[in-house]
């Protein structure tokens, strides 16, 4: 973060700290739905973290990170309702499983020379047989799901995590915070430079002594464990937990548009595209309503042309346009 | 077998096809060797073989002393051979100073290091004033001189340069030949595969030629160029 922060022109670091202290006092005046918006705006953009650092900074095309928020979350729930481990603790064991199954994936991919859109193929079918399976798998609640007791003194202590609205607000909050900081420390890092030299062209980065598959199981090996914790924010803050939902591939494509729309590869891309995107869903759910239009599908229509149409004008993402227009990209030198 | 680089009877085959049979040569430290022929005589297969794009089917290949064929192309990097590509191929959209800071950190695992590697490299190579610029927009010239400045900021021992002159104007090859003639009086050993002539008699103190993937002559460059075998292959017979 240093060095971006300090590149950073002084009206970058104010609206940073403007953008912060919004968010920060939000609830004084937010109402609960809101807050609810918001907190899904902080969600997305903890996940478009996570997603982009595979894709945007090593290259590699995921369409099944709904795996290891899957992972994650079945595996913290799981510990709380069955054995009664907490989740501070259930995320210190819902990190390695879904870490595991992320490097797992991506040993066979890289290993065995299994490239592009193959490897997206790959994510897509492992995550894909991981909702089967759990559709079957009764210690879970299998097809019926899994649900976390809402009432009882346990469930509603913040170190269950279980409270009100300004608990996973705030939560969320720190959450997003922590990633983009993280993100922008390992952009700045050799490990950084060495993503960046993968994804433009392994080959040649070979030649300047990169090993490419480490560097590319690294990035794996981050991006998965961060999108867990993720699941485990989802799995306590939603309380219920439904194979088909979670580790569907609607979720491994909404969590991927916010840092394509924003600017893949970019610190700031998920930010501003998980602030664009988050209120245009909620926005068109009530435009929809107030206008009597509730025919299934028509709302996903309008996301999906808005969408269009956001692409097409800024192909490379709204950030680096934002940011040329609000003179926020690092001062030539 | 002394040499910096000691290839001995190295083969590879493509299926039928023998693109390298049986060739040997020693690249001594400090020298400029240049591998000739005419098109399809497997000098850039010869030359991936090296750096570990591809494995030989036979032969063997040691560099300072350590067998180095079978190796990754990463770790025979990493143990000191520098290489460019016959097509260019820079980071395209990093811009040149952090193209040549990727190459840098092969040498240190600090940032700030490998910028100061990055600068000093840019500075010999004529690169400075266009750092910050993207790759993907630089001219032929600039992209071929930024990939000579990626292989050199890792510090190589044994530099690889597959035609880098290829494609350039007179004037830009008297440029890259100044600069490599510089690199090679500070000590640097460079293998270079050519097609430029001019450039080659101007560079190589040794040249191997290279016909059918069979080494059909070596020597000084005097003796080389004059060599009945090569110019009736090679130069053509109208040369005669």
């Amino acid at each position: 973060m240093n060095t971006i922060w300090f590149q950073t022109p002084l009206r970058g670091k104010a609206l940073s700290l403007l953008l912060l202290a919004i968010f920060a006092a939000a609830p004084i005046v937010a109402d609960r739905y809101l807050l609810s918006v918001l907190i899904l705006v902080f969600y997305f953009t903890y996940l478009g973290h996570a997603w982009n650092l595979l894709m945007g900074f090593a290259g590699q095309l995921s369409l099944g990170h709904a795996l290891y928020l899957g992972l994650g979350a079945y595996t913290a729930t799981a510990l709380w309702v069955l054995f009664g481990i907490g989740p501070w603790v259930g995320v210190f064991i819902a990190i390695p499983v879904a870490a595991a199954a992320g490097l797992f994936i991506g040993w066979l991919g890289w290993r065995f020379a299994i490239e592009g859109v193959y490897f997206a193929l790959l994510t897509i079918a492992f995550a894909e047989f991981t909702r089967i399976g759990f559709d079957h798998l009764q210690v879970t609640g299998a097809a019926g799901g899994l649900f976390l007791p809402v009432n009882g003194d346990a469930a509603g202590k913040w170190w269950n995590l279980g409270g009100g609205p300004l608990l996973y607000y705030y939560l969320s909050l720190g959450l997003a915070i922590a990633a983009t900081i993280l993100v922008a420390r390992l952009r700045q890092s050799p490990l950084g430079y060495r993503w960046l030299a993968v994804r433009e062209d392994p080959q040649a980065a070979q030649a300047v002594g990169i090993d490419v598959f480490r560097a590319r199981m690294l990035a794996m090996l981050i991006s998965s464990s961060m999108t867990a914790v993720g699941g485990v924010f989802y799995g306590f803050y939603y309380r219920n937990l439904f194979p088909s939902q979670v580790f569907d591939i609607g979720r491994s494509i909404e969590l991927i548009l916010a840092p394509i729309i924003g600017g893949l590869g970019t610190i700031f891309g998920p930010i501003v595209g998980a602030i664009i995107l988050t209120p245009l869903g909620e926005g068109l759910t009530g435009i929809m309503q107030s206008l009597g239009l509730n025919a299934p599908g028509v709302k996903a229509i309008f996301y999906g042309l808005t969408l269009m149409v956001i692409i097409s004008l800024q192909p490379n993402g709204v950030w680096p346009w934002l940011a040329r227009h609000l003179r926020l990209d690092r001062p030539r030198k | 077998m002394t040499g910096l680089l000691s290839v001995t009877d190295v083969s590879k085959r493509f299926r039928g096809l023998t693109a390298v049979s049986h060739v040997s040569f020693d690249v001594q430290p400090g020298e400029m060797f240049a591998v000739i022929g005419p098109n399809g005589a497997g000098k850039t297969t010869l030359f991936n073989m090296i750096a570990g794009a591809m494995a030989p089917d036979g032969g063997s290949i040691t560099f300072a002393g350590e067998k180095i064929d079978g190796l990754r192309s990463d770790q025979i990097a990493q143990r000191g051979i520098g290489r460019t590509f016959q097509l260019v191929r820079p980071f395209p959209s990093l811009s040149v100073e952090d193209n040549v800071v990727v190459g840098a950190l092969m040498q240190t695992n600090e940032l700030e290091g490998a910028r100061n590697i990055a600068h000093e490299i840019m500075s010999q190579l004529d690169l400075l004033g266009k750092r910050a610029q993207i790759a993907s927009s630089l001219t032929l010239p600039d992209r071929k001189r930024l990939e000579v400045a990626r292989a050199l900021a890792g510090r190589p021992k044994l530099l690889l340069l597959d035609e880098v002159m290829a494609g350039l104007r007179p004037t830009e090859t008297d440029r890259i030949v100044a600069i490599l003639r510089e690199l090679n009086r500070a000590g640097l050993t460079i293998l270079l595969i050519e097609h430029v002539m001019r450039a080659v008699a101007a560079l190589a103190s040794r040249i191997l030629v290279l016909h059918h993937g069979a080494a059909i002559a070596e020597g000084t460059p005097e003796n080389v160029l004059r060599d009945p075998a090569v110019v009736h292959s090679y130069l053509g017979a109208e040369a005669l």
